[in-house]
């Protein structure tokens, strides 16, 4: 019976506020920059190294540059960045050699792709009628780019380049590849040898060899394919390569989705006797494709950054137009300036686009409720 | 309820046609899918040899062996414009696997120093960290190698000029690459590369003792200090021994250029510097991702045993995180492997521009670019299978 | 502070006026507790009323701003060693057991007295049998925490901390991740070490558990302890508003 403290109706306690130096600022400041001897060594030390970086850096790159000049002379006396390179060249950049007068084509083209890419981004529209949009804007975006229809001038692949060939070839590169990834995901999981080894056989072969091989392979190798006589054109080359990489890649995140399903489906579905086919379209597929589009936006990323390698084989895309660009023996001195241009330009489309799979991410780990 | 006697009828057996028959259908696939891969394949050999003839093009391994006729920038083992192409190529595989494996032991230095710093208390420090995650992650490598490249062959002076380091003399970085001094050969190096063999061993056999001493008394014993003490001993003495032989070979400048030591070429060096960058960034998110998929509560029950912070971080934390980490990181190092055929693109003599080199010689694209990838098939391959026997090792144990 | 006791030791566990926040939200108010040695405590309250945050703040898990925490006659202040000293006295175990994956059974129990009390490993190994045994699950020493079912794995979490010999063993809701079949094992466990007179502070709402072991149970909400009293005088005549209220809910089932 030591102890039987019966605490009766306490008055409930003043509302008191934490130790000041625990909240606001301070506290953050404490919390984040200041928490141990340690931490503030490095705060220092950090503060110190931005404070010698950061003030020249934004003096080359906005106090002391030069925005607009037709003269390089006037660049360089001054001693920030030449931006009126850009401003000068960034159609050439851009566009690459299509035609001048013609470039509100791949323009237009471009923002149609946007369009229809940012539309495909919200769930909501993910109806049939998506597909059929997709390829829609497809049709629009060759007639647009090669011409000859509806009184606009032919313009030949050759001349096409820079940003607009790079994006379809990348889209291209996907769309033609998935229902050929498709078909690998399941031939990788099927019990019959045969189909199970040549798919193995074609994933794992893809995957072990660098982009730029397969990039030779299509460039030196497919005229030889052809009967003898017909020739290929170079894009289609290298988008044949790129089909080829992406179709491996997209099979290995469908397989992954493909995997995420239960059996207890394949079991519902055999028990109400859907075929194997009616299985897989109606119910494994929708849901491991689902699954599969976070690891998806990810290739896509991926891809975006590697059509790139294109320019080793020669096709002017946006890294080799910006070269050329810079090859101007005018201008030749700020290629710094022709870098960071197409760098800000990959950098945001590739974070956007990550940030938007970590967001499809966190969607799909709370939609699937169990 | 009788018995019915009649003659009941007899079960419905399989319809008898072949096409409903399970077997039978998987067996016809996998025939078709033979036959129209056999089919396609003969047809494409067949143009193949006819275009070949067309243009006069070899075919065949023959041309191995033949002269290859063209010099190589840098090279591991000794080679000259007449050495055989088979040489040639095997300077290409060596050059590869040389910038791979330097690149993946750097790769990882940087990549879990970065991860951790993510990690970090230090609101600073996370956000620098995450802007140069960031920044690499989102921008195609090829640029990044091309912006390396420049910097190193456009921004930093000429050889005359070169930068030099207080804290490490007669290193030397310029337009021409990196320059640093060697020791000179000298007859008790061999010695002391055996000494450093028996000094592993012996630090082994430490290590062995003092778990086992722990395991019967329950004495923890230091491991570090002496194991680094027992690795470096033996070749220290030997070194002693043999007059403690100082001379280093430092590039000195002569009157146009640094004469003596080693150097690195400002390719091999950009390579280096440009895929490092990239791949450490990707190991650092694997880094992050793995500690922080440890569950808090580990952290915690470890604390409440009494656990210091070192030895959680040891036992518990680290065994689990590193089942996360690897894989994935091993991954990365297969495409760090792969990446580094974008050495073409700067000039450094890879396999790739070996390949590009030798196959615009001959005209023999097809047998270049298979030897090509067969090369790194093979290396992928490996790569892999190491990759799923430790994961095979290391997979929890579970119901 | 200490307040003496007839039997004339210090408390075990002290609290005096604690305070704590979590950035703005005052998740602990104005705590005072005594819990002398061999105590039995049984802390209840609705969800988010504190009572996990009190006992954690007593191994130091969380950090309290403001008053003392005294166990065992040290003071838990921002000194490592007397951090140290009190966690190996203290044992705790959790509501979602948190075994290591990656050891044994056996090495999981043998882990913290190799490495922290410096034993030899057979005599470590020796001690987890006996404990392994106190709970009842001897035979699982060299399985996996993912092969045993809940149940078991609470045994087992219960058997680690016992293996370090603490005075006070802390419990933060131990049966509330277990099916409802698997309650009952880890509950007889605890009742059994209640009997060798160890200190416990748990926090649960297992009300028959609450009945026949403590000695007292806390009734908290929002941050303060409302009512404590011996068991029989807390459940059949409730003082406060808020403890009548809350004891109506869980004990209509």
């Amino acid at each position: 019976m030591a102890k039987s403290t019966q605490l009766e109706t306490r008055r409930p306690a003043a509302v008191e506020r934490p130790p000041a130096v625990r909240t606001g600022l301070l506290g953050w400041l404490h919390q984040n920059l200041f928490s141990s001897w340690f931490n503030s060594l490095l705060t220092v030390v950090a503060v110190l190294l931005l404070a010698r970086v950061i003030p020249p850096l934004l003096n080359w790159f906005v106090v002391n540059a030069v925005w607009t000049a037709t003269d390089p002379a006037a660049c360089k006396e001054a001693s920030g960045a030449c931006w009126a390179m850009i401003h000068e060249k960034y159609r050439l950049i851009l566009f690459g050699r299509y035609p001048y007068e013609q470039q509100w084509r791949p323009l237009l083209g471009i923002l149609v792709l946007a369009a229809v890419i940012g539309v495909s981004c919200n769930r909501t529209f993910w109806k049939p009628w998506l597909a059929d949009a997709w390829i829609g804007v497809l049709v629009v975006w060759f007639v647009l780019m090669w011409g000859g229809v509806l009184g606009l001038p032919f313009v030949p692949n050759n001349l096409w380049g820079g940003l607009p060939l790079t994006l379809i070839l990348t889209v291209i590169g996907l769309a033609v590849a998935f229902p050929v990834s498709i078909l690998l995901a399941l031939g990788r999981r099927s019990r019959m040898p045969v189909i199970r080894v040549i798919s193995v056989g074609y994933i794992e072969l893809i995957r072990g060899v660098p982009l730029i091989s397969l990039l030779f392979m299509a460039s030196f190798m497919l005229p030889l394919f052809l009967p003898t006589g017909a020739s290929i054109d170079e894009v289609l080359r290298a988008q044949v390569a790129i089909i080829m990489f992406s179709a491996a890649y997209l099979a290995e995140a469908i397989r992954g989705g493909l995997q995420a399903i239960p059996n207890g489906q394949y079991e519902a579905a055999h028990a109400l006797g859907l075929t194997y086919w009616q299985t897989q379209r109606k119910i494994i597929l929708p849901q491991a494709i689902t699954i599969a589009i976070p690891s998806i936006v990810n290739i896509f990323i991926g891809l975006f950054k590697d059509t790139s390698l294109v320019a080793i084989v020669s096709l002017t895309d946006l890294l080799l137009s910006m070269r050329q660009a810079i090859a101007d023996p005018l201008w030749r001195r700020f290629f710094v300036e022709g870098y960071i241009f197409i760098a800000m330009i990959y950098f945001c489309v590739c974070f956007f686009m990550s940030k938007y799979s970590q967001y499809l991410e966190t969607q799909f780990d709370t939609s699937r409720s169990r | 309820m009788a018995a019915s006697t009649a003659s009941a009828s007899p079960p419905v057996k399989s319809s008898g046609s072949l096409w409903r028959n399970q077997l039978f259908r998987s067996f016809l696939y996998q025939v078709i899918a033979l036959v129209i891969l056999i089919a396609v394949g003969a047809y494409l050999i067949s143009n193949t040899f006819a275009n070949l003839e067309e243009r006069s093009i070899r075919t065949g391994f023959e041309f191995l062996d033949r002269e290859a006729g063209f010099r190589i920038g840098e090279s591991m083992i000794p080679y000259r414009a007449s050495d055989s192409y088979r040489r040639a190529y095997t300077v290409g595989v060596l050059n590869t696997l040389r910038v791979s494996a330097l690149g993946i032991v750097l790769a990882t230095l940087i990549g879990v120093l970065v991860g951790i710093a993510r990690l970090s208390p230090n609101w600073l420090v996370v956000k620098l960290a995450s802007v140069y995650v960031e920044t690499v992650r989102n921008v195609p490598l090829l640029l990044q190698l091309f912006f390396w490249y420049t910097v190193i062959t456009g921004i930093l002076p000429a050889v005359r000029q070169a930068l030099s380091f207080r804290f490490l003399p007669g290193v030397y970085l310029s337009k021409s690459g990196l320059m640093f001094p060697t020791p000179v050969s000298h007859p008790i190096h061999s010695y002391m590369l055996g000494a450093l063999g028996v000094g592993l061993i012996l630090a082994w056999v430490y290590t062995r003792w003092a778990e086992r001493r722990q395991d019967m008394t329950g004495q923890p014993s230091q491991r570090l200090l002496p194991c680094i003490g027992l690795l470096l001993g033996p070749a220290l003495l030997v070194w002693l021994f043999g007059g403690a032989p100082t001379a280093m070979d430092v590039p000195t400048l002569m009157r146009f250029t640094y004469k003596g030591g080693s150097s690195i070429t400002p390719e091999f060096l950009a390579l280096l510097t440009g895929l490092t960058m990239y791949t450490a960034a990707f190991i650092a998110e694997n880094v992050r991702g793995g500690i922080q998929a440890v569950p808090w509560g580990q952290t915690e029950a470890a604390e409440a045993l009494g656990l210091r912070r070192s030895t959680v971080l040891r036992l518990v934390i680290l065994p689990q995180a590193l089942r996360i980490i690897i894989p994935p990181s091993t991954s990365q190092y297969l495409n760090l492997t792969k990446n580094s055929s974008l050495a073409v693109a700067i000039g450094y003599p890879d396999l790739v521009s070996i390949t590009n080199t030798s196959l615009n010689q001959t005209g023999q694209a097809i047998e270049c670019i298979s030897i090509m990838m067969g090369i790194y098939l093979t290396i992928s391959l490996s790569i892999s299978v190491v990759m799923n026997m430790y994961n095979r090792y290391v997979a929890l144990v579970e119901r | 502070m200490s307040e003496s006791t007839p039997n004339g030791n210090q408390p075990m566990v002290q609290l005096i006026g604690v305070h704590k926040w979590f950035g703005q939200f005052h998740v602990l108010k104005n705590i005072d507790l005594q819990v002398d040695k061999g105590e039995r405590i049984v802390i209840c309250g609705p969800s988010g009323s504190g009572k996990s945050t009190m006992i954690r703040c007593i191994n130091r898990l969380e950090e309290h701003q403001q008053g003392q925490i005294i166990v065992d006659g040290v003071e838990l202040t921002h000194d490592l060693k007397n951090i140290d000293t009190v966690r190996r006295e203290v044992g705790m175990v959790f509501q979602h057991f948190n075994l290591f994956p990656h050891l044994t059974v056996l090495e999981n129990c043998t882990l913290a007295p190799v490495w922290v009390r410096g034993m030899p490993k057979k005599d470590a190994e020796t001690t987890a049998m006996q404990y392994l045994e106190r709970v009842q699950i001897p035979e699982q020493a060299s399985k996996y925490p993912g092969q045993l079912s809940g149940g078991q794995q609470q045994r087992v979490a219960i058997a680690r901390s016992l293996c370090m010999q603490p005075n006070i063993m802390l419990f933060d809701e131990p049966t509330s991740a277990l099916d409802p079949e698997m309650i009952s094992e880890v509950l007889d466990v605890m009742i059994d070490l209640a009997e060798t007179g160890m200190t416990m502070l748990c926090v649960t709402h297992e009300m028959g558990f609450a009945r026949k072991v403590a000695n007292r149970v806390i009734f908290m909400d929002e941050g303060e302890i409302i009512e404590m009293n011996e068991p029989e005088a807390f459940f059949h005549h409730p003082q406060s508003e808020r403890t009548k209220l809350f004891l109506s809910q869980i004990l209509s089932h």
